[in-house]
């Protein structure tokens, strides 16, 4: 759905210097990698805030300070892990995953889930106690307690699921290391993103076909944004 | 966890994937080569598997081809492969690391065949039991660089490291890849083959690839050492030119820039596709490719000369520089 209204929009604005398919291939993977990271890191991210915001346990400031400290996690260490994690040599390494989506969607998985935890935290903390207690004097189970401040918190845990896709689309230092930047001869992206991409124009020096790359991720980021904020705004006012 | 987090992605993309020919392929061609693909094409038992395997026992599957940036930068991995994958319906993925790192992958078993140019670390490698099957695969040369106005004066030198020496003694910006990539590795030995020891205000490393480091070299007014084709790729985007020619257009020996192939030891990594590298490697040293390797032009200039076919025999190309069935190293 985003794909739309760009791919055919570059080449017809830049006469693109770039082979046919190569920029929808790109785009596609970028999406791809990232979209099914933050829904993975979103499956992991909100049950863990939940817990960590509605319980309290001994621990409870360390694990939420170990949440933060994962928000500042320098990509480029993240590949390294991830890549001696799936380098045949790695723990991991009988499942051939080096150099594959699969491995890029590990590292940003890594990546996305610290600030999507902290932020759906925050969101999870602020709802209101009293909606809590509301919902438990109406007999509510823990679990329908969840879901009532979840769904309070919606809003906030879609900032949060943007801030993990920002996070995990821009990010270039680990998917090139466990991806490996890789296109068939032909011209079709395997393992390239749109930031491996800007990457490599730049190592080339041509520095105008990678700001063309650089519009094109700004304007994915913005629609995938807009799209979000849009069906958020929906929610909020029914 | 990671194989149920694997398949989960499996499943929420299968659909999307089965879309993208390419995409598939190769991750069924890795997922296939899971340990199994020696087996698959050595016992001949693929009777049941259709017609496509019986042309070549590694169809399907992918090779992974680490290699340095100024082979994949300069397009002609990408001119060449086409060929090589149409011919025994595999993909290669071809990952541009610079020499020092791509040597490093293939040593953690993470590719099946490298393609990099410095001798002395291709040696180290073979020695160490990780490559077999060496090949001259091509050459090009290295050429010092610099602005027009050529502070250092070392326009014309005949020798590298005399023109390295004037660099050092006037202290004039000279850029380093500082990468330990084949062109690194290079200009670390040219400096010390002219008996000096770089380091200063005016020597900067940047840890970049050859491209950015013409880029910074270009707005600091700066030398570098660079590889003819790189430089040639990119000659229309900056200011800098050739001050001291390597061998190609006469210049001095030392400045030669050969490049090898090696396969990677399926003794030592039995997950690595030898097959289908030794495949590549006979491909890529036969006359066609060779003559396809000549005919490949970036702004009208020639980049890599092939080196693989040859009437006179040359035994070293084989094994490590001087190495001898005679001697007693190793």
């Amino acid at each position: 759905m985003p794909l739309d209204p760009i791919v055919p929009f570059v080449p017809a604005l830049f006469e693109s210097p770039f082979r046919e398919g190569y920029v929808s291939s790109v785009i596609y993977v970028s999406l791809y990698v990232s979209l099914a990271a933050v829904a993975l890191s979103t499956l992991f991210s909100i049950p863990v805030a939940i817990v960590v915001g509605l319980t309290d346990f001994p621990g409870k400031q360390f694990v939420k300070s170990v949440i933060n400290t994962g928000m500042g996690f320098p990509s480029v260490v993240v590949g390294l892990v991830v890549l001696f994690a799936v380098s045949n040599q790695g723990p991991l390494g009988s499942l051939e995953l080096i150099f594959t989506k699969q491995a890029m969607i590990m590292s940003q998985f890594v990546l996305a889930t610290p600030p999507i935890t902290a932020i759906s935290l925050a969101a999870v903390t602020g709802v209101d106690e009293s909606v809590r207690d509301a919902a438990r004097a109406l007999g509510g189970t823990r679990f329908d307690v969840a879901l009532v401040v979840v769904k309070e918190a919606r809003y906030g845990i879609a900032t949060a699921v943007l801030a993990g896709f920002g996070r995990a689309i821009s990010e270039v230092g680990s998917v090139l290391i466990v991806g490996g930047n890789i296109t068939s001869a032909d011209g079709i992206s395997k393992t390239r993103t749109l930031t491996t991409a800007i990457q490599l124009e730049a190592r080339q020096g041509q520095y105008e076909t990678a700001m063309v790359l650089g519009a094109v991720l700004v304007a994915l980021v913005l629609t995938v944004n807009a799209v979000v904020v849009r069906f958020g705004d929906r929610g909020v006012q029914p | 966890m990671t194989i149920q987090r694997r398949q989960f992605i499996a499943a929420i993309g299968a659909g999307a994937v089965a879309s993208t020919a390419g995409c598939s392929q190769s991750n069924g061609g890795s997922g296939g080569g899971d340990g199994g693909d020696g087996t698959d094409s050595g016992d001949g038992s693929d009777g049941g598997e259709s017609d496509a395997s019986d042309e070549a026992g590694v169809a399907g599957e992918t090779l992974t081809l680490t290699t340095t940036t100024s082979t994949y930068d300069t397009g002609l991995l990408d001119e060449i492969h086409g060929d090589f994958e149409e011919m025994y319906d595999v993909s290669v993925d071809a990952v541009a690391q610079g020499t020092g790192a791509a040597l490093e992958s293939a040593r953690n078993g993470d590719s099946d065949v490298v393609m990099v140019h410095a001798r002395g670390l291709e040696d180290e490698f073979m020695r160490n039991g990780y490559g077999i099957n060496r090949r001259d695969l091509m050459f090009n040369d290295f050429v010092i660089v610099g602005p027009e106005d050529d502070p250092a004066g070392i326009q014309g030198m005949e020798s590298a490291t005399d023109a390295l020496t004037a660099i050092a003694e006037a202290e004039a910006q000279f850029v380093s890849r500082g990468d330990n990539s084949g062109t690194h590795t290079k200009e670390l030995n040219l400096w010390e083959a002219a008996g000096t020891d770089p380091g200063g205000d005016w020597y900067q490393e940047t840890g970049t690839g050859m491209g950015e480091a013409l880029n910074i070299a270009n707005q600091q007014g700066a030398y570098t050492l660079s590889d003819r084709g790189t430089f040639i790729s990119q000659r229309s985007e900056i200011d800098l030119t050739i001050l001291v020619q390597g061998p190609i257009e006469d210049g001095p020996e030392i400045l030669a820039n050969p490049y090898g192939i090696m396969a990677v030891n399926p003794g030592v990594h039995d997950n690595a596709n030898y097959d289908l590298a030794m495949a590549y490697i006979g491909w890529i040293t036969s006359p066609d490719v060779q003559d396809a390797i000549s005919e490949y032009q970036v702004n009208g200039e020639q980049l890599f000369f092939p080196e693989a076919v040859s009437e006179n025999p040359d035994f070293q190309q084989y094994v490590p520089e001087g190495w001898s069935s005679e001697s007693t190293d190793e």
